[in-house]
């Protein structure tokens, strides 16, 4: 190994290497293990089951959608946050933190409380016949309000380092400001965006504690995979909960993967020859 | 295209940059804003480009009152210090950008044959498809200019070019932006702090103190009739000596000078290195020498006289001279301004 002049290098290193084998990997190591236990025939069975399937499909969809509302929510509110300085920007600065503060329960509630046909928004929007709580649209709501800070706090440190000069230099070369957006500021912010959407969508994936309040949990139309995975958990059916949490486990890596690759991608123009 | 100046005042909160500047640029001229940092030069800069509003005055380019046009309409090339390339593009996207968002439609193949032109201009054929990362200081900065020139500006300008590049690589680009400014006749107008580049590079030279012109003329003019003590001790190594002027002669410890025009009583006078002499028996100021510095074309001596102040001189490389020696300091020629 290469002398380092920086002290402290095996201890730290051990430490954390101890540490990530026991939280992280052991844990996924067991859970890959207890599904493998299964032998193919059983493991297809059951994470292909039809009530399986019509979760990973509402789970999904509704992670899609709400990675998608905040993509350009979060984009739109890092955008105000870094740009223009207004009364309360602190505030609501610090508000974007609180999905990742609140308990998800408190969440959920709170959320289905002001969905329901009675709550607040529920009952104009059911005015208009849009049913929101025990609905899958509920599900991807409760998804947007957990996963909306990965999106905000990954794209403001990039945009706040953005150099004005930029911006100028394509004004003066007579670049309209949509130009300027789409062809200089996005693609700055693309591999940001991208990290932002892989965490909001793999959060998405595995919210738990804020839909099942809001989700109604109906088999087939609004049960999601989380919830699928705990009810197998209670009738101590642990191979199958391990079953369905291993596919849940492996999109995430391949979200993981292929937002990673995406980003090297978007990234390559920083590399020296 | 002429550039006018008239009455321009720009103030940023409480502090006022630029108070009541009024100057022309003819066209086809190299014109540079030499002045110490706070002294407003950038910020006329901006405002000539449109990337600054002026709170007062206006600016004409040739006829037309370009006052309250914006930027991207404006006609500017603007090449900034730190270069601004777009780092997510390579050297020809960068190129090509002026020409891709303009509303004069061009063909694919008119651009790439235009990009090909100015990567020859600049003298960067071969790294059209590199990134602005993996490439050189100096050449980012052609890169910058060559962008600056594919929209077919007006008028050029350059905010402290070459300020972020190494001595170097820096004279190179400075001759390098002469000879392009030659062959295109572009009206280029520059900023810098650095005298020797002014001099160097432009046509005319217009010193910035605090906001106000304090002088403009060509270089030779600015060196040889330096309006005030300021711009004789800005353009470059400059002594002080307290005179005193009686009868249209200024007398300093040992010597007198002719001078005119300056009203009898206290002054200041100035000479370069270059200016003084040393010579080991009078007439002349006496001194004894505190540091000898060698240097390739000659060699610096610090002096320090009777009454304690310190001369730089510039002798030739052949003179004996040692830290210690004692002797007399000779004026060759020297300015003085009333004190």
């Amino acid at each position: 190994m290469r002398r380092n002049v920086l002290p402290g290098l095996r201890l730290s290193l051990g430490v954390t290497l101890l540490y990530v084998s026991l939280i992280v990997v052991l844990p996924l190591a067991a859970l890959v293990f207890k599904a493998a236990s299964l032998g193919p025939q059983d493991y297809w069975q059951i994470v292909t089951s039809s009530r399986a399937l019509a979760s990973y499909r509402v789970t999904v969809l509704a992670a899609l959608g709400a990675t998608l509302f905040n993509l350009f929510f979060g984009l739109a509110l890092a955008w105000v946050l870094v740009r223009y300085r207004f009364p309360g920007r602190r505030i609501v600065d610090a508000m974007v933190d609180l999905p990742f503060a609140l308990p998800t329960a408190v969440a959920g509630i709170s959320l289905t409380a002001l969905f329901t046909t009675n709550g607040v928004f529920g009952s104009i929007l059911d005015s208009y016949g849009i049913k929101v709580a025990y609905t899958p649209l509920g599900i991807m709501i409760a998804m947007c309000f957990t996963s909306l800070p990965f999106i905000v706090r990954t794209v403001q440190p990039v945009l706040e380092d953005l150099d004005p000069a930029l911006e100028e230099a394509a004004q003066s070369l007579g670049g309209s400001d949509f130009a300027i957006f789409r062809k200089v500021i996005l693609p700055l912010l693309t591999p940001a965006l991208l990290a932002g959407v892989s965490l909001s969508f793999a959060r998405s994936l595995g919210e738990f504690g804020a839909i099942i309040f809001i989700a109604g949990n109906q088999p087939m139309s609004t049960e999601i995979t989380a919830l699928l995975i705990f009810i197998r958990l209670e009738e101590y059916d642990y191979q199958a909960a391990a079953a369905i949490a291993s596919v849940l486990l492996l999109t995430a890596f391949l979200m993981l993967a292929v937002t990673n690759w995406l980003q090297a991608r978007a990234l390559r123009y920083t590399r020296r020859s | 295209m002429k550039i006018r100046l008239d009455h321009v005042v720009k103030t940023f909160q409480t502090f006022r940059a630029v108070k009541d500047v009024s100057l022309e640029i003819e066209s086809g001229e190299l014109v540079a804003l030499l002045g110490p940092s706070g002294s407003g030069k950038t910020t006329i800069l901006r405002m000539v480009a449109g990337l600054e509003f002026a709170d007062g005055g206006h600016i004409y380019f040739g006829d037309q009152d370009a006052t309250d046009i914006p930027v991207r309409d404006r006609g500017v090339g603007f090449v900034f210090q730190h270069y601004a390339l777009f780092p997510h593009m390579t050297v020809a996207q960068n190129i090509a950008f002026g020409m891709e968002v303009s509303k004069v439609k061009r063909d694919k193949a008119a651009i790439q044959t235009r990009v090909a032109e100015l990567l020859h201009l600049v003298r960067l054929e071969g790294l059209g498809e590199r990134f602005p990362a993996q490439i050189s200081g100096g050449q980012r900065q052609r890169v910058a200019l060559a962008r600056a020139l594919a929209v077919d500006p007006k008028v050029l300008l350059l905010d402290e070019p070459f300020g972020a590049l190494d001595a170097n690589v820096r004279r190179e680009l400075r001759r390098w932006l002469r000879e392009i400014h030659t062959k295109l006749g572009i009206t280029t107008l520059f900023v810098t702090h650095d005298q020797e580049e002014a001099l160097d590079l432009a046509d005319r030279v217009v010193i910035l103190k605090d906001g106000h012109i304090v002088q403009q003329g060509t270089p030779e003019e600015v060196c040889r009739e330096p309006k005030s003590a300021f711009v004789m001790k800005f353009l470059g190594d400059a002594n002080m000596l307290p005179a005193e002027v009686r009868d249209g002669r200024a007398h300093v410890d040992g010597a007198v000078i002719e001078v005119s025009g300056i009203a009898d009583g206290k002054a200041e006078l100035y000479a370069r290195p270059v200016d003084l002499d040393w010579a080991a028996s009078g007439p002349g100021i006496p001194a004894s020498i505190a540091r000898v510095m060698d240097r390739p074309g000659g060699r610096r001596v610090i002096a320090t006289t009777g009454s304690g102040v310190p001369l730089e001189l510039d002798l030739e490389p052949e003179r004996a001279v040692k830290a210690g020696d004692t002797g007399y300091v000779t004026l060759r020629r020297a300015t003085v301004f009333a004190a």
